[in-house]
């Protein structure tokens, strides 16, 4: 246990927000930022601000590079290729982009499309909207009593020829860690591309594109100790065969007030300026966790939720949700307490856990509770935040006298 | 002070005027759908006065102790007057700091209560035209 705390107290210091002496247990939701990738950000606005693409002077020309440079340092992150990695604003927007853009033009009247159960609403609703548009289907597969997926009842459904299987990498309520590889295959066999969502993998352990084999995948920069933007990866015959997504300036080849051509990979699919600084923080932020290493960090990370996991098993009247093998988060319930009071009493003591349907409701419904409360970790979290929060909760206990 | 004050828990665990009414002519139900809070409230109206006052539902101890206390207020009360309840005296019964966060859990009931009362006299002006 010792090591644990030595490693996340290394890592701690680097984190200017933990100035603030709050036990910050939400980094699901978001990640705090390293100073390394305040200090990217802070000079490219001091320094190298320009707007890309555009000007053909030098200052243009340095901004444009800091940009694509750190396109290219994401996508030897998943080992992908630059034209493959498409900065969106979040998670959200690059699923958004894969219905719209890809799903549109493929998806057709009585098809099909599998996700599961236990999927955020980010990559349920865009699937919903245009299986309605398209008069398509959309197959949800069902999780275990344990919280994993039910690879035989997903085997099952796959026999329906799905046209996209899009499931979660880890889940944000449970923990859960899907055999991204295993079910890409499975679902390639029967024929189906696959959206792999990344959000709460990305930051803990290593992804690898082209070792999963998906054909799509997302995540969000603010998860991975990076600013508030967003990666979509596409293998490039896929996005090269998509109509873009948003449409105006920067995606164009050639526009006339008849027609237009489409720019090329990966511009087509990046209409507007961008959020250059936020790409310039997001690959500070890769090469911060690649300084640690994303084995030692998955070590770290695992050894600290077993801590947790056991410690709270021990407590009487906690009902834990999920798998115990897992990463990064543990949901749990207080007795008969409603999870926004449990996660108010803790508030109350400095300790910040997330707390309501964690944008899972039909996973709440699953599971038959309207809410839970969830603590999720980061490289900066230590076994001490674990016992603070440990002790807030017995204190939660003696006020609800549970 | 903390929101999970004696007065609140006391409320939580042992909420006045829980249950259901045998013939209530006001039935009003909403819920939070972000936290899964609900309720129910039903009144039984004599000379356009509450008579009796019965909240149900399930949620937060924020969200049932407000109801409980604010069926307490109204009790008594004409009609018309509680349509005329606002936010402030609402939380003016609920004697903590109400975090920003959880205001919604507080007046849950309360919007839950005045809607139902908004319509019965919505739907006794239409009866008298
Ligand atoms: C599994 C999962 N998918 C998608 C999202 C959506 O991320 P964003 O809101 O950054 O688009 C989240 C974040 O909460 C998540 O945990």
């Amino acid at each position: 246990m010792k090591k644990v705390v030595m490693g996340a107290n290394v890592f701690r210091k680097d984190f200017p927000f933990f100035a603030r002496k709050l036990v910050y247990l939400d980094t699901a939701a978001t990640s705090q930022k390293p100073r390394v990738v305040l200090d990217a950000m802070r000079k490219f606005y001091e320094i190298s601000n320009a707007n890309v693409h555009r000007g053909v002077y030098g200052l243009a020309d340095e901004a444009t590079q800091l940009y694509e440079g750190a396109r290219k340092t994401i996508a030897r992150f998943i080992n992908a290729s630059p034209q493959e990695i498409v900065f969106v604003r979040n998670a959200t927007e690059g699923i958004n982009l894969v219905a719209q853009a890809w799903g549109r033009a493929n998806i057709k009247k009585g098809e099909t499309i599998l996700i599961t159960q236990m999927e955020h609403h980010s990559n349920i609703v865009p699937w919903q909207l245009l299986v309605k548009e398209k008069g398509a289907n959309l197959l949800v597969a069902t999780i275990t009593k344990a919280g994993e997926l039910d690879v035989l009842a997903f085997e099952k459904l796959l026999e329906k020829k799905p046209k996209l299987v899009a499931f979660t990498h880890v889940s944000n309520v449970l923990g859960t860690v899907n055999p991204v590889k295993e079910l890409t295959a499975l679902a390639h066999k029967a024929g189906a591309k696959v959206l792999v969502d990344a959000c709460q993998s990305i930051a803990h352990m290593h992804v690898d594109v082209r070792n999963l084999n998906c054909d799509f995948l997302v995540f969000s920069g603010h998860k991975l100790y990076g600013p508030f933007v967003g990666v979509l990866y596409g293998k490039k015959k896929l996005l090269e065969e998509m109509p873009p997504f948003l449409c105006g300036g920067d995606m164009i080849k050639e526009v006339s007030f008849e027609k237009s051509s489409w720019n090329e990979l990966p511009w087509k699919f990046e209409a507007g300026t961008p959020d250059v600084a936020g790409a310039v923080g997001l690959a500070a932020a890769v090469f911060y966790l690649e300084g640690i290493g994303l084995a030692n960090v998955e070590r770290q990370e695992v050894e600290l939720v077993e801590y947790a996991f056991k410690k709270l098993q021990k407590i009487k009247a906690v009902q834990i949700y999920g798998p115990k093998t897992r990463a990064g988060v543990i949901s749990f319930n207080l007795g008969d307490m409603h999870a926004h009071d449990v996660s108010t009493v803790l508030d109350e003591q400095g300790v910040c856990v997330r707390s309501g349907h964690h944008c899972a409701q039909p996973l709440m419904g699953v599971l038959g509770i309207p809410a839970c409360a969830r603590i999720s970790i980061g490289v900066y979290t230590t076994k001490e935040d674990i016992d603070k929060f440990l002790a807030a909760l017995q204190k939660a206990k003696k006020v609800f006298r549970l | 002070m903390s929101m999970y004050a004696e007065v609140i828990l006391d409320y939580y665990r042992h909420p006045r005027n829980y249950g259901k009414l045998n013939h209530p002519q006001i039935v009003s139900h909403d819920m939070n759908t972000s936290c899964g809070d609900e309720i129910t409230m039903q009144v039984e109206v004599k000379d356009n006065m509450v008579a009796d006052i019965r909240f149900s539902g399930k949620g937060c101890a924020i969200s049932q102790a407000a109801a409980s206390m604010l069926t307490e207020h109204v009790m008594g009360l004409s009609l018309g007057e509680v349509a005329k309840l606002n936010k402030e005296t609402m939380l003016k019964l609920v004697p903590i700091d109400i975090s920003p966060m959880r205001l919604k859990c507080a007046l849950l009931g309360f919007k839950v209560l005045k809607l139902g009362v908004i319509k019965a006299l919505d739907r006794g002006e239409n009866h008298e035209n």
